[in-house]
């Protein structure tokens, strides 16, 4: 169930074990990106999901609008 | 959200708005009053009114609508509803936009007393003083 968190959220959830996921795409991703996310673009979520994500973590998703 | 993480990437330095925001940003409800938002001004001669835990921006109050400032305004009654003197649809930014971009725009639009972030569902972020926004953009144009 996904659930809007803010800064602080995402500080203590990382620091938790959660994993970042960055869905822009490609090129944005390559310009900037939060240290440690994890790239799985928004059209290529089903597709790229089970294979570059740990399903047994949390995850905070985020694209342009949380940089 | 990213605000106080760090970033990697070939534009991961450029300053951005989520960072240059300043958000601690004085807030109220629709159900306040003139005397509730009044109180609550801080360092900006404005307080956002909010609605619900997402603190979606419905507009603005100025200090002058307040009865502060300028000498307007005075004798303007404490119990008077904020929906009465607010501002609303402000014009927002998006948390991504880089200084370069906000200050190509601030310098296209003309002058302003702050840039007003918020996210696309209209979540408060921040304000920013548009001399950071400027600075900041000289600063990664400077390298």
């Amino acid at each position: 169930m996904p659930t809007e968190i803010d800064r602080h959220d995402v500080q203590r959830l990382v620091a938790a074990g959660a994993q970042l996921v960055d869905v822009m795409p490609k090129a944005e991703w390559e310009e900037s990106h939060l240290t440690g996310a994890v790239h799985v673009p928004l059209k290529k979520l089903r597709e790229l999901a089970p294979e570059r994500l740990d399903l047994g973590r949390a995850a905070i998703v985020y694209c342009y609008d949380s940089l | 959200m990213g605000a106080g993480l760090p970033f990697e990437g070939t534009f991961a330095d450029e300053p951005r708005l989520s960072t240059l925001a300043d958000h601690e940003v004085p807030t109220c409800s629709l159900d306040d009053t003139v005397a509730d938002a009044r109180g609550r001004l801080g360092q900006w001669d404005l307080v956002l009114v909010v609605a619900g835990p997402e603190r979606v921006v419905l507009g603005l109050v100025r200090a002058e609508a307040l009865g502060l400032g300028l000498g307007l305004g005075l004798g303007l009654e404490d119990d008077r509803p904020i929906a009465e003197v607010m501002q609303e649809g402000p014009s927002t930014y998006r948390p991504h936009v880089s200084a370069t971009e906000m200050s190509q725009t601030l310098n296209d639009s003309g002058p302003v007393p702050w840039v007003m972030v918020t996210t696309l569902s209209g979540s408060v972020v921040g304000l920013v003083r548009p001399e950071k926004v400027h600075a900041a953009a000289a600063g990664a144009e400077g390298g």
